[in-house]
């Protein structure tokens, strides 16, 4: 049982999902439990994986349908033939994200969402979502991550435009798939590119046999660029405030998700795949290649961060932090990719390199929480005054306390402020960044000292002031899931500020190291 | 030759969807455009697969081969994979089209001019 793990990941949500329109006819709160339960058994089975794979730094594989799973190749042959699923520090990191965020916005959407009884397409697309991101973690085939890539946006375009009665939900979700698409089928005619060469879709097996000839170039940009335009950084980061806005709230939360696995699976790329080879041919150019990474992330703070100061409604605010946020994790680690195969045999690497690459994957856990927090935030507030606009929005903090507390929490974590993460990984990326260039470090705490200032005004002006219980339109009372969503997440804030330690050597630093290692 | 001449239309349509996806303003001309880029990508993995003179790739047609030729089997497997992703694709975007022209009684983008502040 215990060797079947990694394929129980993925296939309980998917069993799930194709079970809703049963479950479905057994009532609303029975639905919920059993995803619920499922969603608790899915983050149980990962945190499972950590002693084994995080602390002891084991690699497990699986190959689909073999006699004996946990083997990379079959005896007989000498290179995998079947999809490989692979579990190292880094996909358990991805993993584990997907896992918290998941069930902490599905808890959050039990009491927001309305769906007429007996339907459950939300629950169905939600469920295929999760499965599509615990996909991208896991996969070590190219194909297959293709495969988990559009069943993630196929059914994330869906949740999109999941309002259809509003005027502009079903654009929102067709910009979405749109942009999906071209990143897609550009992935996939760089995987075409690799396959022409190496005749395997396998990721380990391409980077060993991997000759770094000119294709191999060509198919490194077309799998980064479509990696980078879902992810949302800046040069194609048009799609992201309008998805973001029109989705309902826990749905941005999920897409902020899926963003991040994109990322991961694009630093995964950029090592795992396209990185030395073990047959010690040539090398891709580090230093270009960091640059160009560094230049994104400065471009995306900075755009991200300016557009969000100017905006009246809340959603496009975060939605825009979102690109802002994504510039942090980009710049950390370019640096670390700057340095990673610099002239002075890793010197520079291991002095303030794989400190900036912690710090910016450290940040991507930090992101992925205090971001969701934000948005499902966000959600009770659209709820609460029927607008986005801000300045439709005024004395909130007279009812809801709890949603004060928690947007206090989440708002001061994603300007750095000490007790709360955003703290603790961002000060990981200053201090090394500034060894690398100091011009870059303070451009980042400037972008920092901003982000404090809009959510400031988010704040001021939604929570603050007098109470005006005529703007209300939906005065219920939270439930008891919405509730327990937030604070779960308030919580591994405040503990992930207070005992970075713990997270950092536990799960970060084996990460980060299992992304570098030469094979 | 023939498949030089393969690799330069795959090129060409790959070129000729992404030019319309950036400068067509109809949404289902935009799913149009998606569409041959997905064909582009299909076609390319076929090509890479095509190897001359060999039979289709059927188990009971080996032992009868003088030599073994024959194309490869795994990317018309993930081809048919990719058709049948496309499909889902194109219906989910003509439905979401079909949506956006009954609540703004348009198809063009420019007019959308994307998502509004909400008022």
């Amino acid at each position: 049982m215990t060797n079947h793990i990694p394929v129980l990941i993925i296939t309980l949500p998917l069993i799930a999902a194709f079970l809703q329109p049963v479950t479905g006819f057994a009532g609303f709160k029975l639905r919920n439990l059993v995803i619920i339960t499922i969603l608790l058994v899915l983050n149980g089975l990962l945190f499972m994986l950590v002693p084994d794979v995080a602390l002891q730094g084991k690699t497990i594989y699986y190959t689909m349908g073999a006699s004996d799973p946990s083997q990379f190749t079959q005896p007989g042959i000498s290179f995998p033939v079947r999809i490989v699923l692979k579990i190292d520090s880094f996909s358990l990191f991805t993993g584990i994200i997907v896992g918290v965020v998941t069930l902490t916005t599905f808890l959050f959407s039990t009491g927001t969402v309305k769906e007429d009884k007996r339907k459950s397409y939300f629950s169905t697309l939600f469920l295929l979502f999760t499965a599509g991101l615990m996909g991208m973690s896991f996969t070590n085939d190219l194909f297959n991550f293709f495969v988990f890539l559009e069943i993630s946006s196929i059914s994330g375009a869906a949740l999109v435009a999941y309002r259809t009665y509003r005027k502009h939900a079903p654009y929102a979700g067709y910009k979405y798939i749109l942009i999906s698409t071209i990143a897609t089928t550009f992935f996939l005619f760089g995987v075409g590119i690799c396959y022409a060469q190496y005749g395997s879709f396998n990721i380990q097996y391409i980077n060993s046999v991997l000759a770094h000839s000119y294709l191999d170039k060509v198919a490194m940009l077309f799998i980064i660029v479509a990696m980078a335009m879902k992810a949302g950084s800046v040069p194609m980061h048009m799609w992201v405030p309008d998805t973001y806005a029109e989705a309902p709230a826990s749905i941005s939360a999920m897409l902020k998700a899926s963003g991040m696995v994109t990322l991961c699976a694009m630093f995964r790329f950029t090592f795992s795949l396209f990185g030395p080879s073990s047959s010690g041919a040539g090398k891709i150019n580090y230093e270009t290649l960091g640059w160009i990474v560094i230049v994104l992330g400065v471009l995306s703070m900075f755009i991200g961060v300016t557009m969000a100061l100017i905006q009246h409604d809340v959603r496009r605010l975060m939605a825009f932090h979102a690109v802002s946020q994504t510039g942090y994790m980009l710049l950390g680690v370019g640096v670390g990719i700057a340095v990673f195969a610099k002239g002075d045999g890793g010197a520079a690497f291991k002095a303030f390199g794989k400190m900036a690459m912690v710090g910016g994957i450290f940040h991507i856990m930090n992101n992925a929480f205090y971001k969701n927090l934000l948005f499902l935030t966000s959600g009770v507030m659209e709820r609460r005054f029927g607008t986005r606009n801000l300045n439709g929005m005024i004395g909130l903090g007279h009812r809801d306390t709890l949603t004060t507390v928690v947007f206090m929490i989440g708002a001061l974590a994603i300007a750095g402020i000490p007790p709360f993460n955003g703290f603790d990984s961002k000060l990981l990326i200053y201090e090394s960044v500034y060894k690398f260039s100091p011009v870059l470090a303070i451009i980042a705490m400037f972008v920092s000292v901003m982000t404090l200032a809009s959510f400031m005004k988010v704040f001021y002006s939604s929570f603050m002031g007098p109470r005006r219980d005529d703007l209300i339109v939906e005065g219920a009372p939270l439930t008891k899931g919405t509730k327990a969503g937030l604070i779960i997440l308030a919580a591994l804030i405040i503990l992930t500020g207070l005992f970075p330690g713990i997270i950092v050597d536990g799960i970060i630093e084996p990460a980060v190291t299992a992304l570098t290692q030469i094979r | 030759m023939l498949s030089i001449f393969l690799y330069v239309t795959v090129v060409s349509l790959l070129i000729l969807s992404i030019t319309s996806v950036i400068y067509k303003r109809n949404l289902i001309k935009l799913v149009i455009a998606l569409n041959i880029a997905e064909s582009s990508v299909n076609l390319f993995f076929i090509t890479l697969a095509y190897r001359p003179d060999s039979t289709a790739p059927i188990f009971t047609l080996a032992p009868a081969l003088q030599e073994l030729r024959m194309v490869l089997p795994s990317p018309q497997a993930l081809i048919l994979t990719n058709i049948v992703i496309g499909f889902a694709t194109t219906a989910l975007m003509l439905v979401l089209a079909v949506i956006t022209y009954k609540n703004n009684g348009t198809l063009d983008i420019r007019k959308l001019k994307g998502v509004e502040d909400h008022d």
